[in-house]
């Protein structure tokens, strides 16, 4: 599963003559380290794509061979067999047939296949060998396998399959240059070999039961760590109890650890402002790179670290292998809804961006759960939104802790106790939502469950270091450009027209029309124009209000000189009542066009991500009014 | 009462199932009856008849279940457990 993956293609350029490059594809089961394994080969020479006209993504990257010398790796999604049964099956398939117009057919394949379970997994190795297509087969954790006392006789199983094999254990490295061995030899056709027939499940099982054999494969004994973590992952007391605690830890972390290194970017962008200040003569364009660019991006790019840290701990989560296990957990609760375990998968990746949410719901066989999980995920808190919750909440919420006694008083202060409540609502209004849906439009007869617990590991820097490096560049790609245009283009409106020679007064500027414009429908959320033109540049994405908020402060301090910052300048625009209005509309609403455009991709028409927009504006719009009135 | 009767004629018709497990206890299983592509999933996973499975854990509620198949541990919903026709050991 890829919960963190992507909002959009990016990453280094790979040059684009393929022409010159052999294409090798890596196939593997889910949880064969197949990922590990492209991350030791490409390194950063890797970027994520789309097949385009379907909903599967896959890497690509440069495998450099030393002397000048590359091939080019595709990624394919973990798959079980070829049977196309699923879409990533069916691509599979295609990519590996040669039958794809947009990929060329690879000159060789690298089968990635968990040693430690060897048997279970020799199964695809049918199928791929049935290809033709020159195969090394890559016995991956291969250090595992030695530590728990398993064994495979290497020869044997070249001899039994007509192919290369290697053994490798790709978080360390070890055997990797036997990889690139291959990719620099002349990748030799696989002799053949007598394979079963592909359709019948049981006769493949059989059949990689016998090459095991002939291998002398010896299954290594249980993973011992793992039963040990599960004892009490799983326990029916302690389990849930760790959930939370594991839940409440990462929030406070990111609100916590996260704040020096807020104040830190908070303070570059501070200091370069000041010098650009005095070192631009130009009046009009000192105040477009001080108060609309400076202001207005550096508002919110100083949340890159918390952002990266939210990244860091799911990568954790993922790559121990927790992840599964809270799938497992969740289930139940996600059944009442409805929905089941594997809609869990999409709506935690939610929390950190509905994109690629919506686009791991394509795991999910059942179209209508698959629609329904679509349909809620923008509701869960994504990381676009932790600017503007943080900002409204550190302005308006005090720090005290909830329970202030000595010993909890450490544990949760009302800020987090409030974004928590955010998060809180976002589930809510999820769950609701699906519950409805499936009990009328989406109703859909039987839910299955099915979800392999992989063995606990240890993350390693390298594929955590490689996540975050995407995701902060994902961000400060779209500082620099969503953000930045809408930031520019609203400092032109605010600074239009003229008067006189001299700019106009925010409120009288043409931003500051429409803002005043709009004013009357949303001021029975407490809001005021300022708030306003905040809503509207939002809709391309919602961390833009900041930036928004921060220059239109921005050119109110430059006109009355009061240096007043973001949080106490709120202050002076809304109540608490509207702020908690603010973060109510924030929590519901569904302003990202990125996440419109993936869900009109993925559901195939305009028909759910309209339905999705007005219902979820209207939700926004009703819990902020009755926000407002409970709290003023 | 009317439940548990209701239950042992069904066990006494059916047969043993995956769900009847308790946590620790071992099984072959029989058949799978479920639709082809359901029971497709569930055998390149190792759920394939003449197997030996055995429970592993429950989730806190107890439901899903983890199963102890073929060198890997997979979790099921009680309902599709209830679809897999065991022997007991």
């Amino acid at each position: 599963m890829s919960t963190a993956a992507h909002c959009e293609t990016h990453g280094p350029e790979i040059p684009a003559s393929y022409g010159t490059l052999k294409t090798v594809v890596l196939v593997g089961p889910p949880n064969s380290g197949k990922t590990t394994l492209f991350n030791q080969l490409t390194g950063l020479n890797q970027k994520v794509a789309n097949f385009p006209g379907v909903t599967v993504d896959h890497h690509t990257g440069l495998a450099s061979l030393g002397e000048g010398r590359a091939v080019r790796i595709i990624d394919l999604p973990g798959i079980y067999s070829l049977a196309a049964r699923s879409e990533d099956e069916r691509i599979a398939y295609e990519v590996l047939t040669g039958q794809r117009a947009d990929t060329p057919k690879p000159d060789a394949i690298l089968l990635v296949l968990d040693s430690t379970n060897l048997t279970r997994h020799l199964m695809l190795a049918a199928p791929i060998l049935s290809l033709g297509v020159p195969t090394l087969v890559i016995l991956n954790m291969a250090d595992d396998l030695k530590t728990r006392a398993g064994k495979i006789d290497r020869e044997a199983l070249e001899r039994e399959l007509g192919t290369s094999v290697v053994m490798v254990a790709a978080r360390s490295g070890q055997g990797v240059d036997g990889v690139r061995e291959f990719l620099a030899s002349h990748m030799a056709a696989p002799k053949p070999v007598l394979l079963p027939v592909l359709q019948d499940v049981p006769k493949c099982r059989e059949w990689a039961g016998s090459i095991g054999m002939s291998a002398a494969y010896r299954p290594p004994i249980p993973p011992k760590w793992t039963r040990r973590l599960d004892n009490v992952f799983l326990h029916p007391v302690a389990g849930p109890a760790v959930f939370g605690l594991i839940v409440i830890a990462v929030f406070q972390t990111i609100f916590t650890a996260a704040k020096p290194l807020m104040d830190g970017v908070q303070r570059l962008f501070d200091n370069s402002g000041a010098f650009i200040a005095t070192s631009v003569p130009i009046p009009w364009l000192r105040s477009l790179l001080t108060e609309g660019v400076w202001a207005g991006v550096g508002s919110v790019v100083k949340f890159l670290p918390q952002i990266l840290l939210l990244f860091l701990f799911i990568g954790l989560l993922e790559d121990s292998g927790y992840l599964a296990r809270a799938a497992l957990i969740a289930d139940r609760t996600m059944a009442r809804f409805g929905l089941q375990g594997k809609s869990f998968i999409p709506l935690l990746s939610a929390y950190a961006c509905a994109v690629p949410a919506v686009m791991a719901t394509r795991t999910i066989e059942n179209k209508r759960d698959r629609t329904a999980t679509i349909l809620i995920a923008p509701f869960m808190t994504c990381s676009a939104r932790l600017p503007v919750y943080t900002l409204i909440v550190a302005a308006f919420i005090p720090k005290r802790p909830v329970f202030n006694v000595p010993v909890l008083s450490g544990l949760l202060s009302q800020q987090t106790a409030a974004i928590l409540g955010l998060y809180a609502l976002g589930f809510a209004a999820a769950v609701l939502t699906a519950r409805v849906l499936k009990s009328s439009v989406l109703r859909s007869e039987r839910t299955s469950f099915l979800l392999e617990m992989p063995s606990y590991r240890w993350p390693t820097f390298r594929s955590l270091g490689l996540r975050l490096l995407d995701r902060g560049r994902v961000f400060l790609v779209r500082a620099g450009t969503v953000i930045l245009a809408v930031t520019v283009g609203l400092w032109i409106t605010a600074n239009l027209p003229y008067h006189h020679g001299k700019p106009p007064a925010i409120e009288d500027s043409l931003a500051g029309t429409v803002g005043r414009t709009i004013e009357p429908v949303i001021k029975p959320l407490g809001f005021n124009w300022k708030v306003g033109i905040g809503l509207i540049t939002s809709l391309a994405a919602r961390e833009v209000i900041v930036g928004t908020l921060g220059t239109i402060y921005g050119l109110e301090k430059g006109a009355d000189e009061h240096s007043l910052d973001l949080q106490a300048s709120l202050h002076r625009d809304l109540t608490l009542g509207g702020a908690i209005a603010l973060l109510v509309f924030f929590a519901f609403a569904m302003q990202c066009t990125s996440t419109i455009a993936v869900v009109r991709r993925e559901t195939g028409g305009w028909k759910w991500p309209a339905i999705q927009f007005a219902y979820m504006t209207a939700l926004a719009y009703l819990g902020a009014l009755a926000a407002y009135h409970i709290w003023s | 009462m009317v439940l548990i009767l209701k239950v042992l004629r069904k066990n006494l018709k059916e047969g043993s199932r995956l769900v009847d497990l308790r946590k620790g206890e071992a099984a072959i299983l029989e058949r799978l009856d479920l639709p082809g592509e359901d029971a497709q999933r569930l055998m390149e996973l190792g759920f394939l008849p003449g197997a030996q499975i055995s429970v592993a854990h429950s989730a806190p509620g107890g439901d899903p279940l983890v199963f102890r198949v073929d060198g890997s541990e997979v979790a099921l919903r009680r309902e599709t457990a209830r679809h897999l026709a065991i022997k007991r050991l």
